[in-house]
């Protein structure tokens, strides 16, 4: 159980990130190493609670003082296997997931959590540099088979699980790489891609296929899959963006944050973009609208490409540094957050709400309108507040409403929730029979380790959908 | 239907109550003429010792109508010789004929055939028929109750045939007996039940009947008449915990009577109908004649009667069938000799002890005597006169002599024997006796030649390897959780410790959890309360053994060598070299056979009953083959079979056995990967097996060493013996809270209950066990094994090797449900925050709504609403439900300041109750604070530890809480480790800072129901205005003991649930010991009502009561009050860390460090919301079912049904009409408290007293009385202790300010709580509890002027002398009892002698013995010091325990200083001849005392400075300028 009396001898400590001035120059992740004599340390702070509220604040239900106890006692082989029971994918989540279960740590209460998702990400990686994660083929084949459309974190973990209880699965991506929201959303400097290919290796070697540049609906079409498989399951995301509907939002230089983001990441993967189509930030001003992580992600990503200025503009007003009231624990706290990215510049500003843009003579972007508002739900406008902000490119990062609705999703009659997303019963399963959906695509924009517990949950549906009962956890 | 008018006896079982529960305890007694010389003197004196042993007894609803009294004699030829002639026949002389006394139906017809069946047998036995008398009885002198009950009592009279000897003549009375009382049983005579023979004999009669003791001579009129005349008379007076007539049940039996219980008595009986197919005796033509030997369904004293009379009659004396049957404590005795040894060990080869406390008196006619169990559980006192009259009694005083008259007064000694010869007219010694019988065979050499050890086999050629490679598959097959090894066997491996936990249970029984379970985890442990004391196996190892003796039982009734041809086991658990030397045994007749025990899965459920009868008769041919072990064994287990659960392969075979009368023809034993947890091998033993191999435990920590998962540097080998060990501590651990201490009798003993197996499965493997709400059958446990088999044998990939999370003890989502989860604590402590009754509402929908996945019993059920609810205005205010409400006793030391003063406060605020819990209450906290809030603890509780326990603190209460068992771990004691007694808690608890604290298993005044009723009257004496209440736990029979509780005239008792507890409790005993409070509460009202003992009773209930709803249901099942320790500690904060026995709690509630108290957030508030909700919640409930006030929904069980909807794969099988029963009684018997109790204080001495010190009291001035006493006037001071207490506080009054002179004999609790001020002097003797609990005062007891035998030799005063006592002084010239100064927590005292266990878990304060000691002393003593006087070495060598004690040479100046003075008191108060010889050669004697320092406090001493502090403690209390002044004052 860790040690005792550890949460009473040692304080919280976390790995720092690396220099400012030197991350803005690069592109790898932003933190350092953590010394493994402090990660026992940290390890020994957790309590080992008779309940502990972080295993469930966690979505993907870790069992987090197992493990925290297992680094403690320097047992890092039992440790591995321990969180990949309840995590396929904890090198992701040890990086960028915003850590619900330290929110839920019971030590929390009145003292600073157990550092949970540093533990995380050192046993898996640690795990890694010793060669423990080896493909784990299925002892039989079931002689199912399973379409997994989309191979984001949601359809990667369903399609993990189902392979390992003998399934043929198949993962079909729209794109030319496999990794979806991991590979092409999420900025190098939080997760290497490096990261994302050693993981693919496993799968690969487990007997998973994967099918690139697929555009499900066209071809193949949803007749003949449905025919092909036996169960399908729908991890397509939350792509349809939301759109900044006022003004002078068709001018240029104003994007979206996931093109934008995107493109980054396919440079740093090697790609080349022609000018035209090129969004970068060199040089030039940049507004961002959005206050949330993908707000953060291209702020991080705008200063590495040199921005002259970044704003960042947020609708709500400032939240308290402290947990609010209103979240007590163990709830998800209502509370300031800074992030990596919010450390390397910009400036960020509160209560702003964007009125209309207005461009050069050639389209371009030049300035945006603002004004101060009050608090939700009126907004209302602070009478003389109104201000305008100069800017060359603008990124828009205020969410997402759904999938796209495109394809397969024409083809079938399923049904959607009023937030647009994929309608399913507790079985996960929508409204067409045999067809399954997970992730973003079923609960609208979240976490990654949403989208990994969604995927394994989706897994144990299938799994008992195609053979009457499942072993797979729920 | 059970019916008062005809049927005497008690009722059949119904509902939750089993007449099998039934208890009795009482008072005992004889007189005899040592010289055998009859008188009608003597029955008088018989009947004056049942008349001052009244207060031992009890009565029942009608107060007119005892529980049993009678009496035993000689049968009085004079007086029958010239009754007979009158009836047409002459008797011959004395001795040749017999007299049977017979309970006969009331009806002519039905008596006649009775009649008629006993003559026929007689005559076919070749007796000859005398004829009939009908005995006078005065139908008047009885009670209404008894009088309705009372059967016909008729003399029946034998004739001798020529030529048959005297006890051939005996035996064929009993086989006539025997005979009738088979064929009355068997014959359809309607009116059987009354059928009864108390006493058929050539030499002793016996009256007894459901009489009170002064009515026995009025009804049974011979027995004043002057011809009535006998040498000796045995009386008994009964105390059972019901009010049934039972005209039967009264003492004596034939052969003895009995004080106390057998707590082995099942076992015993099954051993003993077991071994009656090889009973054989050539003193009886056809055995079967006499079969049953032990009659069914009679009560544990009358099964001791069979067994006694059989191995009487069957050719060995009385006492050694006693010494036989109650066996001394022999095995590891430092002084008994081998011979005597060889005599018991030759005689437990042969069978187990009948274990428990027990005072026994017995009697032949030729002989009489008594004995004492092992430990010296029950009081039991006799003087002799110079004129040879013996007077024998569980008190002193119970006859009048004038103290030139007393020749001796003594005590018998744990295990020791009393015995008078009638015949030879003489007292024969203990030491004597046993001599005698030690020499009657060569024991010790029969044992050498037959006695097989383990040691002495062969090794074994090969043995099982492990299979290190296939563990986890072989783990996950036997269902191992992680929690199994990293909780339960990580402990245990790693230090030989058991693992702790804390806050309770909050998980689904087995019986409704959606995992498979093991079949162990549908069972749960008995244990002791009330009726008989728990044991405490650490610092009373000396009475515990783990040796038992297995192997082929032979015809116990024959004295032969071969009997004791058995294997000696000196540990239940075999490793695997053990177990292999077993099965290639071949000594003698030892043969070892292995059974497999697996089943096919393929074929399903079914298969595992093939298997079990295949089993079966695979061992029946065993047997008939010749083999006499048979080791049962799931080594097979693979892909195709799954092990068979242990315990039922064993009681299957077990079982079988029985039934085929061969079972005592062998040993079986267990090879199994499936035990692993304490639980497990107490089951398995329970259940009859001998032995067991855990060979996957072996393996799993042989791994785990190998793996480093248990502590560095142990190695495989230290581990599995670190596990074994545990093992066994473990087993005398759980042996001991059912108040067994041999594993040879708790071997069979089946103490336990089941909860959730149908009644098929329990007929069939588990005769005998309660089960009594139904169940899963047969099929649901192939499942279980079906399903665990699978999840081992079909893994996702050849890399899965986890094992299941278990989650059981702390909270994991894929693991076991809780009731207490992150969800629900996080709610409701929102809900309290805020004051949000809709958030509140959403935590209770949580709790509540169990539907589909189920936690509780009460989770099963519906509440019956009516279809036009009562407008919710019309209910009675929330502000008057919470008054009903009271927090748990959570001791201030295991909770902190803050935690427990907010409790006190909110409890204060809305008028509920807080409870101080075991730990003392300072007094700051009885005056109220500033703003009006009061931190007093309204309930203060009196524990068997009686730390703080003061005559101040007991009139500062609302409620005296007895605690007798708590939820967490019944029949176990406490500990607060040194680390955690800071000075704050030393101080509350009179106890020195970072010394340990003890709480001991049992309260040592609380041995029996009649000396609860003592500890409750004299609490009562203190604080009279005070209720007190007993808290019991819920366990089959609590019913019946709650019943026993009433009549003790407790005013409320307290029925917690095993899943209660917020303190740290080992996990075996949070998880496997008691049951939900549902059957325990239903139990008790049931029983309640059916003995009209409700309505002058409260009722109040505890265990997880979490919701409105919970409340709601309580009260149907009879709850007029609830209990609540977890849930108001979640209002305050808890997040169920369940580290409380670590004293890290994170939130500043369950720890005493000062950082993390002041994390403590919790406020008054929080708790006050926590209840007002709940009642909130109740009134709803009410408003739905149509109540107003809540007195209407007290016991209405009808109110209540069970969901029907259920479709759970298990608990579907429940049945809860055994719970939701409603004795049918008349609407005048009540159904809840409305009439109080009866406490008798009136006839307190004390009243007196307080009248004419009433000066004193008032004024302070001081007064000297003089007065007699008798062993009826019990609890002297008391009353006047609480009086002074009330008006003075702690510090009372001046020393001496009343001055008391006392003659003659004392009652029980002499001086008990004596406040400060008052000095008592008693010239004479006193019973038991002489300063119990004294606090502060001076007593001084010394024998008369004129008595003629020399102080130090004889008893003065009785046993548990000073329990507890916290200040104040005793000097005693004379001898005490055992377990002097137990708990001694600050008196000063001087004695010239003790018993067993002296000292026993002191915490402080000094005590001086002046002559010998029993063995033990000093047992688990922290703190205080000790001086004995020990010339002879005996107490250096024998005499102390060391293991928590130095023993010391007298030198440091301060002892010598302190000592002398002591000395030179107890000369001053006592004359003591031996204090004047000593101090007449004061330096020579010196030397002779050796100092007892514990080791704790020599520690903490050696930590302070200066050496002038070092005796400050002390000092303090025995010297302190006021103390010296007292005693200087007093001496002059």
């Amino acid at each position: 159980m860790g040690k005792i009396t550890g949460f009473l001898e040692h304080t919280r400590e976390a790995p720092e990130r690396r220099p400012v001035l030197e991350r803005v120059n690069d592109w790898f992740e932003v933190y350092q190493e953590f010394p493994t004599d402090k990660l026992k340390d940290q390890a020994g702070r957790c309590m080992d609670c008779g309940v502990p509220f972080c295993h469930t604040g966690c979505p993907v239900n870790n069992v987090i003082p197992d493990w925290n106890d297992l680094i403690y006692k320097g047992r890092w082989r039992e440790a591995i296997r321990s969180l990949h029971s309840t995590n396929n994918f904890p090198e992701f989540t040890g990086r960028i997931c915003p850590a619900p279960c330290e929110a839920a740590c019971v030590l929390g209460i009145n003292d600073k959590p157990v550092t949970i998702k540093v533990v995380e990400q050192n046993i898996i990686d640690h795990a890694f540099l010793k060669g423990w994660v080896e493909p784990e083929p299925p002892r039989r084949r079931t002689g199912k088979k399973v379409a997994i459309i989309g191979s984001g974190p949601a359809g990667l973990a369903a399609a993990q699980q189902l392979n390992r209880v003998g399934h043929h699965v198949v993962v079909f991506e729209k794109l030319d790489r496999i990794g979806g929201l991991l590979r092409y959303g999420i900025p190098d400097f939080k997760l290497e891609k490096r990261v994302v290919d050693r993981r693919l290796e496993q799968l690969v070697s487990e007997g998973i296929e994967f099918r690139v540049n697929v555009n499900v609906g066209i071809e193949p079409t949803a007749d003949k899959l449905m025919k092909d498989f036996d169960a399908v399951l729908i991890a397509i995301g939350a792509e349809k963006a939301r759109n900044v509907d006022i003004p002078g939002h068709d001018l240029k230089g104003i994007h979206y944050a996931m093109d934008y983001l995107t493109q980054q990441n396919r440079r740093c993967a090697g790609d080349r973009f022609g000018h035209a189509e090129e969004i970068d930030a060199m040089g030039k001003r940049v507004v961002i609208i959005g206050g949330g992580d993908t707000g953060a992600d291209c702020l991080g990503t705008a200063h590495r490409q040199k921005a002259a200025s970044v704003h960042q503009l947020q609708i709500n007003p400032m939240p308290p540094e402290d947990r609010h009231e209103t979240t007590p624990w163990p709830l998800w706290p209502f509370q300031l957050r800074v992030e990596a990215a919010h450390e390397e510049g910009g400036l960020r500003e509160w209560s702003v709400l964007t009125t209309h843009f207005s461009g050069d003579e050639e389209g371009n972007v030049k300035k945006l309108h603002c004004v101060r508002v009050g608090p939700k739900p009126a907004r209302e406008r602070m009478p003389g507040s109104e201000f305008y902000l100069d800017a060359d490119l603008v990124l828009i990062a205020i969410g997402f409403s759904g999938p796209v609705r495109q394809g397969l999703l024409d083809q079938l009659p399923f049904e959607f929730d009023h937030q647009g997303n994929l309608k399913t019963d507790s079985s996960f399963s929508t409204s067409v029979p045999g067809v399954f959906t997970a992730g973003d695509a079923r609960r609208g924009q979240s976490l990654v380790v949403w989208a990994i517990a969604e995927g394994r949950k989706a897994a144990h549906h299938i799994d008992r959908f195609l053979m009457g009962s499942s072993q797979l956890p729920l | 239907m059970y019916s008062l008018e005809n049927k005497p006896g008690l009722p059949p079982p119904q509902g939750l109550y089993n007449p099998a529960n039934e208890h009795d305890a009482c008072g005992l007694g004889f007189v005899v003429n040592i010289k055998g010389e009859a008188s009608h003197d003597i029955v008088l004196k018989g009947l004056q010792i049942l008349l001052n042993l009244a207060h031992r007894g009890a009565s029942g609803c009608d107060a007119e109508t005892g529980d049993g009294a009678g009496v035993l004699i000689q049968i009085p030829h004079k007086f029958f010789a010239k009754e007979s002639t009158a009836l047409g026949f002459t008797l011959p002389p004395p001795g040749e004929y017999g007299i049977a006394m017979c309970f006969l139906p009331v009806e002519r017809q039905q008596r006649l055939v009775c009649e008629g069946l006993i003559e026929r047998i007689t005559r076919e036995e070749g007796l000859g028929v005398l004829g009939w008398r009908d005995t006078p009885v005065e139908g008047d002198a009885i009670g209404r109750v008894a009088r309705a009950s009372q059967p016909y009592i008729q003399q029946f009279f034998v004739s001798r045939p020529t030529g048959m000897d005297a006890d051939e003549f005996e035996r064929r009375l009993y086989v006539v007996r025997k005979r009738t009382e088979s064929q009355v049983a068997q014959s359809d005579i309607r009116d059987k039940n009354f059928f009864y023979i108390p006493s058929f004999s050539s030499r002793t009669i016996i009256y007894k009947g459901l009489l009170l003791a002064d009515q026995i001579g009025e009804f049974y009129s011979e027995l004043l008449d002057p011809d009535t005349v006998s040498a000796m008379c045995l009386v008994h007076q009964r105390f059972s915990t019901n009010t049934f007539p039972t005209w039967q049940l009264a003492h004596p039996f034939r052969y003895l009577c009995h004080n106390g219980e057998i707590n082995t008595v099942r076992g015993n009986a099954n051993w003993m109908n077991a071994r009656q197919p090889v009973m054989t005796s050539p003193l009886f033509d056809d055995f079967k004649k006499l079969l049953p030997i032990i009659q069914p369904g009679v009560s544990d004293s009358a099964m001791l009667d069979n067994a006694v009379e059989l191995l009487t009659l069957t050719g060995r004396s009385l006492p050694h069938a006693m010494a036989m049957l109650m066996p001394e404590a022999w095995d590891g005795h430092n002084t008994m000799s081998d011979e005597k040894k060889a005599f018991y060990e030759y005689h437990a080869s042969l069978m187990e002890p009948w274990d428990g406390p027990a005072a026994v008196a017995f009697t032949d006619g030729k002989m009489i005597g008594a004995t004492l169990d092992r430990n010296g559980l029950r009081p039991a006192r006799y003087l002799i006169t110079h004129d040879g009259l013996l007077v024998m009694a569980s008190e002193t005083g119970v006859l009048p002599f004038k103290p030139e008259e007393i020749k001796i007064k003594g005590r018998l000694q744990p295990g020791k024997m009393l015995l008078v010869d009638l015949e030879q007219g003489r007292l024969v010694p203990d030491r004597e006796i046993k001599e005698q019988l030690s020499s009657r065979q060569p024991y010790g050499k029969w044992l050498k030649d037959n006695l097989v050890t383990l040691d002495s086999l062969p090794e074994p050629a090969r043995m099982q390897e492990a299979d290190h490679s296939t563990v986890v598959t072989r783990q996950r097959c036997f269902g191992y959780t992680d929690e199994d090894l990293r909780l339960l066997i990580t402990p245990m491996a790693g230090e030989g410790q058991e693992a702790i936990g804390s806050m309770g249970v909050d998980a689904p029984l087995a019986c409704l959890s959606d995992r498979p379970q093991s079949l162990f985890h549908y069972f749960k442990q008995l244990f002791a309360q009330v009726t008989n004391p728990p044991v405490d196996p650490i610092r009373e190892e000396l009475v515990m053994s783990l040796t038992s003796y297995i192997g082929v039982e032979g015809n116990i009734l024959s004295e032969i060598p071969e009997n004791c041809h058995t294997l000696k086991m000196p540990h239940p658990i075999l490793t695997n070299r053990e177990l292999e030397k077993l099965r290639r045994v071949s000594r003698g007749d030892l043969l070892a056979h292995t059974l497999p025990t697996t089943f096919s899965v393929i074929e399903g459920e079914r298969s595992l009953k093939r298997a079990l009868d295949g089993l079966c008769r695979r061992a029946s041919l065993a047997i008939k083959s010749g083999y006499t072990l048979l080791i049962l064994s799931d080594r097979g287990v693979d892909e195709e079979y799954a092990p068979i659960p242990s315990l039922l392969a064993l009681t299957a075979v077990h079982n079988h056995l029985v039934r085929e009368g061969t079972r005592t023809g062998v040993a079986l034993i267990i090879e199994s990967g499936e035990p692993r947890e304490v639980m497990h091998y107490c089951l398995l033993i329970g259940y009859g097996a001998s032995a067991i191999n855990p060979y996957l435990a072996i393996e799993t920590i042989e791994d785990m060493a190998a793996s480093k998962e248990l502590p560095s540097g142990i190695t495989p080998e230290a581990a599995v013996k670190n596990y074994i060990k545990a093992v066994g501590k473990g087993l005398l651990k759980v042996a001991s809270k059912m108040g067994i201490s041999t594993l040879q009798s708790y071997r069979g003993a089946q103490v336990f209950e089941a909860i959730g197996l149908n009644k098929e499965l329990v007929a069939e493997y588990f005769t005998g066990t309660a089960s009594r709400i139904e169940g899963v059958g047969l099929d649901v446990l192939a499942r279980e094994a079906i399903e665990k088999h699978a999840f081992a044998f079909r893994p996702l990939s050849d890399a899965e090797a986890e094992l299941a999370v278990g989650g059981y003890y702390q909270y994991r989502i894929n693991g076991e449900r809780h009731l207490l989860n992150p969800e629900t604590v996080s709610k409701m402590q929102h809900a309290v925050r805020r004051s949000s009754y809709s958030t509140f509402q959403e935590y209770t929908k949580l709790i509540d709504e169990q539907n589909e996945s189920y936690y509780t019993l009460r989770g099963l059920m519906k509440l019956k609403t009516i279809t036009r609810p009562i407008p919710i205005e019309e209910v009675e205010p929330a502000s008057e439900i919470v008054k009903r409400f009271a927090t748990g006793a959570m001791s201030f030391g295991s909770i902190s300041t803050e935690a427990h003063e907010t409790l006190a406060i909110a409890m204060n605020r809305i008028g509920g109750k807080s409870n101080t819990g075991e730990g003392g209450e300072d007094e700051a906290r009885f005056v109220p604070l500033p703003n009006g809030d009061s931190r007093r603890s309204a309930i203060k509780q009196v524990a068997s530890g009686r730390f703080g326990v003061t005559a101040n603190y007991l009139v500062n209460a609302d409620e005296l809480q007895i605690k007798v068992a708590q939820g967490a771990k019944p029949g176990e004691g406490g500990q607060l480790p040194g680390h955690k007694v800071d000075a704050e808690i030393a101080r509350v608890r009179h106890s020195i800072p970072g010394v340990g604290l003890i709480s001991p298993p049992p309260h040592h005044d609380i041995y029996s129901i009649e000396d609860l009723a003592q500890l409750i009257y004299d609490l009562k004496n203190v604080n009279p205005k005070a209720r007190i209440s007993v808290k019991l736990v819920a366990e089959v029979g609590v019913g019946t003991v709650a019943a026993g509780v009433s009549k003790a005239h407790a005013d409320l008792v307290l029925i917690s649930g095993y899943d209660g507890g917020t303190g740290a409790s080992p996990l075996t005993s949070l998880k496997h010991a008691g049951i939900p409070w549902e059957l325990g509460l239903a139990e008790t009202q049931q029983v309640l009502v059916m003995n009209d003992l409700r309505s002058r009773i409260r009722v109040q209930v505890d265990g997880k009561l979490q919701t409105g709803r919970d409340v709601a249901i309580a009260a149907l099942l009879g709850a007029e009050e609830f209990g609540f320790s977890t849930a108001p500690l979640v209002a305050m904060g808890c997040i169920m860390m369940r580290k409380c026995h670590l004293n890290t709690c994170p939130v500043g509630i369950a720890t005493q460090n000062p950082e993390l108290r002041k994390k403590f957030t919790g406020t008054p508030e929080n708790v006050i919301n926590f209840f007002f909700f709940i009642a909130e919640e109740v009134r709803e409930w009410m408003a739905k079912m149509g109540f107003r006030k809540m007195d209407e929904m007290i016991g209405r069980v009808d109110m209540l049904e069970m969901d029907t909807a259920v479709s759970h794969w298990k608990a579907r099988g429940l049945d809860f009409s055994s719970i939701l029963y409603n004795p049918q009684v008349p609407g005048r018997v009540g159904r809840r408290c409305t009439i109080g109790q009866d406490h008798g204080l009136n006839e307190a001495l004390d009243n007196e007293i307080i009248q004419q010190t009433k000066e004193a009291l008032e004024l302070g001035t001081p007064v000297k009385l003089a007065m007699p006493i008798r062993n009826t006037h019990r609890t002297v001071g008391a009353m006047l202790s609480g009086e002074i207490a009330r008006r003075y506080g702690a510090q009372g009054l001046p020393a001496d300010t009343i001055d008391i002179r006392f003659e003659g004999s004392a009652g029980q609790s002499f001086g008990a709580f004596l406040a400060p001020g008052v000095s008592l002097t008693l010239e004479g003797d006193a019973n038991d509890y002489v300063g119990k609990g004294l606090s502060g005062g001076l007593i001084v007891v010394h024998p008369p002027k004129n008595s003629t035998f020399a102080p130090e030799e004889n008893i003065l005063v009785g046993n548990t002398v000073l329990y507890g006592a916290t200040s104040g002084q005793a000097f005693f010239n004379g001898v005490a009892g055992e377990r002097f100064a137990v708990r001694n927590s600050g008196a000063t005292t001087v004695v010239e002698g003790v018993g067993d266990h002296a000292c026993e878990y002191m915490t402080n304060g000094m005590v001086v013995v002046l002559g010998k000691t029993g063995r033990n002393f000093a047992a688990g003593m922290s703190g205080g010091l000790a001086y004995v006087y020990d010339p002879q070495g005996e107490f250096v060598n024998f005499g102390c325990n060391k293991a928590a004690v130095d023993l010391e040479p007298i030198f440091d100046p301060e002892d010598v200083k302190l000592l002398e003075f002591l000395m030179r008191k107890h000369v001053d108060y006592t004359n003591s001849p031996l204090a004047t010889r000593i101090l007449e050669d004061w330096p020579a004697n010196l030397k002779h005392f050796v100092k007892v320092f514990p080791h704790e406090y020599k520690r903490i001493l050696a930590g302070k400075s200066k050496p002038a502090e070092k005796l400050n403690p002390l000092v303090a209390s025995a010297t302190s300028q006021a103390n010296l002044m007292a005693i200087g004052e007093r001496a002059r």
